[in-house]
């Protein structure tokens, strides 16, 4: 699995450079010729790579999913947008302009005319690679589970992806064993959907190329679903003993009045701080391996020397990067899982 | 700041697909798989109960088998020991019946050989009497011309007669 994002880390220059391909040259000419054009200044600050704007594109949405650059012309996949204001409207979004929508600073669809966001239900980037991975965890795990209806699972040991997923699978219904209580069957299934699905799409997250590279888990709508999921979740299978420690809990008379209100706070941060962990990590991830991406194409400004050496350096923090990403994704995902496990079987408590 | 703000298309999108992909995965997918794998350890755990329970049942085994080898080799010992005494019993008996049976045709030849002996006897005992009355009888014819001397030999005769008989 390492070896897979080795290479595909070293794929992503090369992804990049057709990006860049034109201010590349120019900058490589005007390096090693010093060719002395008065407009030479000019031409530098065209080159000038904003590495802020790289970075928010790749961990951003956007309304076309732009694969790479092909002989100058962007590859990319039309996608439709889906506006509400006051009528259905569909349209790519080459297209806005016609149906009256333009692009705000932040790249988002607003009325030409009023300037306000629309209800915009536009399958992005962002929504493809969720439909895209839904359906291949859907996919697996039905899989998985046509194994265990076709063989016996008593006689014979599974094999191919039901040999894969079943560790995975074991391990959160262990886990929801040992937290939750008697009733964990009831719950197993959505601490299985939770950890399976933020795995893989953390890990297509740090795939560069087209089926994954979309910053899924680091996206704060994705990781707020998510922690609303466990939020209801816990909240609706609340005991009458949970609810108790939030109302009444037993403290002195004094700490009454406050406890309900902290309570109550922390009950709502929970899910919060699940959203916040989730989102956080992934996007720090996916801005730190960028970054060392991006290294590459400043430093090439600074001739041919110190452009290759630094490129040395950054594949190498690259690959590391990577390597490490691999690892914080599992753990976010099992991180995400204990936590609601862990709310799960606070909100089934009974009294001793 | 859009990074921080949730996306209403997106959060919208992310509650429909990821619903009903947990919809379809917790009725068709997990309790599947768990099932199986519950059933499973469950089996396995039972077998490993069962696993203990014929090793106790192997190990009484062991301690019964072992008693019963002693059990038969002492019996087999006590056999053995009763084969030997039958067999000497049986040679002695045969030897004492053999021994008698012996006696008795001894006893029996020899009293037949004494009937024999004694009936050859008296027929050589009458064989001679009888040639010796006819010896006698021409001895006397010869000799015995007158009385006296006749009476004379006569009991000289059977003296000699008894005499004989008694030696024999």
């Amino acid at each position: 699995m390492i070896l897979q994002f080795i290479i595909s880390l070293l794929l992503w220059p090369m992804a990049e450079e057709n990006y860049f391909s034109q201010s590349f040259a120019k900058n490589q000419f005007s390096s090693t010729f010093a060719s002395p054009a008065p407009d030479e200044g000019a031409e530098a600050g065209e080159a000038e790579i904003d590495v802020g704007e790289i970075i928010f594109e790749h961990i951003g949405d956007e309304y076309e999913w732009h694969i790479t650059e092909w002989k100058g012309k962007p590859v990319a996949i039309p996608l439709p947008c889906i506006v509400i204001d006051g009528g259905v409207h569909v349209f790519t979004i080459h297209h806005a302009q016609e149906n009256g929508y333009t692009l705000n600073e932040d790249g988002k669809l607003v009325n030409a005319q009023t300037g306000k966001r629309p209800i915009d239900l536009s399958i992005t980037k962002n929504v493809l690679a969720l439909m895209m991975s839904s359906l291949l965890l859907l996919v697996i795990v039905l899989c998985t589970a046509r194994w265990y209806k076709k063989h016996d699972a008593l006689k014979e040991a599974p094999t191919g992806l039901a040999a894969l997923m079943e560790p995975l699978i074991l391990m959160v219904h262990e886990m929801a064993k040992e937290n939750i209580g008697p009733d964990y069957r009831k719950f197993s299934p959505y601490l299985c959907m939770a950890f399976l699905w933020i795995l893989l799409n953390n890990f297509l997250g740090i795939m560069p190329f087209f089926p994954g590279g979309a910053n899924l888990t680091g996206n704060i709508a994705i990781t707020l679903v998510l922690a609303l999921f466990t939020f209801f979740i816990v909240n609706l299978n609340g005991t009458k003993h949970y609810y108790k420690e939030i109302f009444n809990p037993d403290v002195p008379v004094f700490l009454k009045p406050v406890m309900p209100l902290i309570e109550v706070f922390s009950a709502f941060m929970k899910p919060v701080s699940l959203t916040i962990r989730l989102f956080a990590n992934m996007l720090a991830g996916h801005i730190m391996i960028l970054s060392m991406v991006c290294i590459i194409f400043i430093m090439a400004k600074y001739g041919p020397l110190l452009g290759s050496s630094m490129t040395v350096v950054s594949v190498l923090f690259g690959v590391f990067l990577d390597a490490l990403e691999c690892l914080v994704s599992f753990i976010q995902a099992y991180v995400f899982t204990t936590l609601s496990c862990i709310y799960i079987g606070l909100a089934r408590a009974h009294e001793e | 700041m859009s990074l921080v703000t949730p996306e209403f298309g997106l959060l919208f999108w992310m509650v429909v697909i990821f619903g009903i992909v947990f919809f379809l995965l917790a009725k068709f997918g997990f309790p599947v798989i768990t099932d199986m794998v519950d059933e499973r350890s469950a089996k396995i755990a039972k077998s490993l109960k069962d696993a203990d329970e014929i090793e106790a049942r192997m190990a009484a085994w062991k301690v019964e088998q072992a008693k019963l080898v002693e059990e038969t080799r002492r019996q087999q010992a006590a056999i053995l020991k009763n084969a030997t005494e039958t067999k000497a019993k049986i040679v002695a008996d045969a030897k004492v019946q053999a021994k008698a049976e012996a006696d008795k045709i001894l006893s029996e030849a020899k009293l037949q050989i004494e009937a024999e002996k004694e009936s050859a006897l008296r027929d050589v005992r009458k064989e001679i009497a009888l040639l010796s009355v006819q010896v006698a009888e021409k001895v006397l014819r010869n000799e015995l011309s007158d009385e006296g001397s006749q009476h004379a030999f006569i009991d000289k005769l059977v003296d000699e007669a008894g005499e004989a008989k008694l030696r024999s």
